[in-house]
């Protein structure tokens, strides 16, 4: 564990001296008195369970909702810094879709000899009904999520890119909405970025890439359905956008061509943007065994009459084991360096590697190369010797599913706390939307690891989320 | 839209509708369990003042299966109220209402899902021994509370589109067929004193049946006079200006048929206006010759009926393979 002198704190430089950017916060928060934070953080959470701003959690009783914490102080970021961000999260998109374009058409990354053909196709995430296949815009990836840290006031890393159905989004902006009902006044005092256009500029980018010739297009969103972890975010989605929220079963294909079950009869769907996996989209195509998706939903799209966001097959490009590659990715399609760094990560398949990593396994983390939510990782810091001698057979019965990084000093926040406020560590997933421009709105989720001392983020393993001030020039 | 939303918009405003009439039906038979009066043809189970909501709700067997032994009021009182096994309970109507509108929270209006949502968060915290302690009739004021509320929140927020019309839609379904059936299952339990119309115990039936329907202060105002089983068969039955009676009913389901209906079937609107015209043009002294039970057998037939076309065209279609879809 990073001795705690050496964690890098936003809001306090050395000396305790404020850092610029949170002077006008740290101003305002001066004379408030605990007792007030107190009764603030109180009417947070009542609202949210009132609203019910909830997510499930997996492997808990019946899938019942809780509120994900919620963090009343904010993360603020200056205009400096938020470009280097923005601009590197960005560019990382960028590649990762012309990787995507080029993986599935002629492979000129595997003939310039970057990565090796079986890291591709090779992999299980790799779709072979895409070879060839051109999507609309050339865009696979319509939404991405990339998570990045922080470690000291310029070092940034890249965690992870989440390219498939990245969630979260509804918590950032519903966490903008529950700030400036509880501390209006700070947004006038403060030039804080606004991020509502959001969900505007999502619905604009998919009615852009609706099949050809459609001049007014239906946009769906697609949900696996109301027990999801990620439903509440499926339904605010849709609504925030005016368009209709479907789950499998009320979508049916005819002639190649996709509609959805009314009280006034069929309708026919031109884009989906869907929060269901790959595997379970069409039950002809994919997993027989799927009750969620839609049969003939993969022919209807290889067909051009629907377009899917984001598009089948991006798994390949957000593995864990292909994310050291996207570096090489930014050099080769953009002839561009990168901008923000890789975390440096050892491939257990690699036996030097896994040798080196199985004898410092308590000051590693290791993650399971398709994994996500934080499940089936261990971070060696904080765990017991039973738990890293569990994690090792684990890792010996299968080494090519794990990768291992560094255990990284995240910056931390500040964020309230029974004792009254105290620092915490926090990520930050930007979301980046891709249209006919990329681009991403200036926020982002934050999640604070709420137990002191944790570095892990995720909201199924006690994280919460702050809201995120990028503050204008 | 979606039939799968209109679906659970219809099943929303069902089981609330559905809580508050059992809410009634169960503070009224604990209210008539407090006086000294009993009725004496118990040789019969189901007649039975405490397996009324049992039998109501088709939960006689289930129910004995769980409490084998003579029928108390605390058992069924703890099977109807709390009880999260069964699925009529108050506890389980509340919490599929608040299941299809979570299900459905971009359809409604943020305040109708914070009503719904609020009401499940408190009566989860609820404890059998605790609100009996308190007194049960506080509890099924709530309960009714609630629904008034939920109504009106509705009512008062929501715009006047197809998914206000499915939430009505279930309400005066799920009314007149609990009127129908309440109103079937009392006649028959009073009908052996008819004779004795004007003595007491029929007083205080008569008079539950119709506080249950919140129809006492009705029947006082239209007819000033004693209480008699054709008048409070006319008052359920064909009155429309009574709002739980079965006429009310129909006029309103016919009304929102026929504004939801559409160019490729009419045939719900048709069999509820078949249905309505007979309640509109109907006579008490038919129905009474006929028989009341008979009379409302096929009520809730047809009205069976109405439903399941009311399914088939707007809620769960199904499409004929490779049917030229426009």
């Amino acid at each position: 564990m990073p001795e705690p002198s050496n964690i890098h704190n936003e809001m306090y430089g050395t000396e305790g001296l404020v850092r610029p950017q949170y002077a006008a916060y740290s101003a305002w928060l001066k004379d408030k008195s605990l007792e007030f934070i107190k009764q603030k953080q109180l009417e947070a959470d009542t609202l949210f369970k009132r609203l019910g701003i909830t997510f499930a959690v997996y492997g808990d009783e019946g899938g019942v909702e809780r509120s994900i914490p919620f963090d009343i102080v904010p993360r603020i970021i200056d205009h400096e810094t938020w470009q280097k961000i923005s601009d590197g999260a960005c560019q990382r998109v960028r590649a990762l879709n012309a990787f995507l374009k080029d993986i599935y058409h002629d492979q000129d990354i595997i003939k310039a000899g970057i990565i090796p053909a079986q890291q591709i196709t090779g992999n299980k995430l790799f779709r072979p009904e895409m070879r060839g296949f051109n999507v609309p815009g050339d865009v696979y990836v319509h939404v991405a999520g990339i998570d990045i840290v922080k470690t000291d006031t310029k070092q940034f890393y890249v965690l992870e890119d989440n390219l498939r159905t990245p969630s979260g989004v509804s918590y950032m902006l519903e966490n903008r909405r529950m700030m400036m009902r509880l501390f209006p006044e700070l947004f006038a005092r403060m030039p804080v970025a606004p991020i509502d256009h959001y969900t505007d500029r999502l619905l604009d980018n998919l009615r852009a890439m609706a099949p050809a010739g459609i001049s007014n297009p239906n946009v769906v969103v697609l949900t696996p359905g109301s027990y999801n972890s990620a439903y509440f975010e499926h339904a605010f989605l849709a609504l925030q956008m005016g368009v209709e929220l479907v789950e499998g079963q009320d979508l049916l294909v005819n002639n190649n061509t996709v509609y959805m079950r009314t009280t006034r009869g069929p309708k026919r769907v031109d884009v989906i943007y869907r929060r269901l996996d790959d595997d379970f989209l069409d039950p002809l195509a994919f997993r027989p065994d799927s009750i969620l998706g839609t049969p003939g939903l993969l022919a209807a799209y290889k067909a051009g009459k629907v377009t899917l966001a984001n598009a089948i097959g991006t798994g390949v490009a957000d593995d864990k084991s292909t994310y050291i590659y996207v570096p090489e990715m930014i050099r080769f399609y953009l002839g561009e360096e990168p901008i923000l760094a890789n975390v440096p990560t050892y491939r257990l398949d690699q036996k030097a590697d896994l040798s080196y990593v199985l004898e410092h396994l308590a000051e590693l983390v290791v993650k399971e190369v398709q994994g996500s939510g934080g499940y089936g990782m261990l971070v060696g810091p904080a765990s017991t010797q039973q738990q890293i001698l569990d994690f090792k057979d684990r890792i010996l019965a299968n080494p090519a599913n794990y990768i291992a990084q560094p255990t990284l000093c995240l910056s931390a926040c500040p964020t309230y706390c029974e004792s009254g406020i105290a620092p915490r560590h926090v990520d930050l997933r930007p979301y980046v939307l891709c249209g006919k421009q990329v681009s991403v709105v200036p926020g982002g989720l934050t999640r604070v690891a709420l137990r002191e001392g944790s570095l892990v983020v995720n909201s199924s393993q006690g994280g919460g989320t702050k809201d995120t001030w990028i503050l204008e020039q | 839209m979606l039939s799968r939303a209109a679906n659970n918009l219809y099943w929303m405003s069902r089981h609330i509708e559905r809580a508050e009439n059992t809410a009634r039906l169960l503070d009224i038979t604990y209210r008539m369990s407090l006086l000294p009066y009993r009725i004496q043809e118990t040789d019969q189970k189901w007649a039975e003042p405490w397996a009324l909501p049992l039998v109501i709700n088709g939960l006689a067997s289930t129910f004995y299966a769980r409490f084998p032994g003579p029928l108390s009021s605390e058992n069924v009182l703890r099977f109807m109220v709390l009880d999260p096994t069964n699925p009529s309970s108050l506890y389980s109507c509340i919490q599929s209402a608040r299941e299809n509108a979570r299900t459905e929270r971009g359809a409604i209006t943020t305040e109708m899902y914070e009503d719904i949502n609020a009401c499940w968060l408190e009566i989860r915290n609820h404890d059998f021994t605790r609100l009996n302690a308190r007194g049960i009739s506080n509890f099924f004021d709530w309960v009714k509370m609630r629904s008034h509320q939920f109504r009106g929140v509705t009512y008062g927020t929501m715009i006047r589109d197809e998914g206000y019309g499915f939430i009505r839609l279930g309400t005066f379904i799920e009314r007149a067929d609990n009127t129908a059936r309440l109103l079937d299952v009392k006649y028959h339990t009073l009908l052996p004193s008819a004779a004795e119309i004007g003595g007491a115990v029929d007083y205080y039936q008569w008079s539950a049946l119709l506080r249950s329907l919140s129809a006492f202060d009705a029947y006082r105002k239209i007819y000033r006079d004693l209480i008699t089983p054709t008048k409070v068969t006319e008052l359920l039955v064909l009155r429309e200006d009574v709002p739980r009676s079965l006429h009310a009913c129909m006029n309103d389901i016919y009304e929102i048929l026929k504004g939801l209906g559409h160019n490729t079937s009419k045939e719900a609107e048709r069999l509820a206006g078949e249905l309505h015209a007979q309640l509109h043009y109907g006579r008490t002294e038919e129905i009474i010759h006929l028989g009341l039970h008979e009379y409302l057998m096929a009520f809730l037939d047809k009205l069976s009926r109405v439903t399941q076309q009311i399914n088939s065209e707007f809620l769960v279609p199904v499409y004929k393979q490779n049917q030229v879809l426009n």
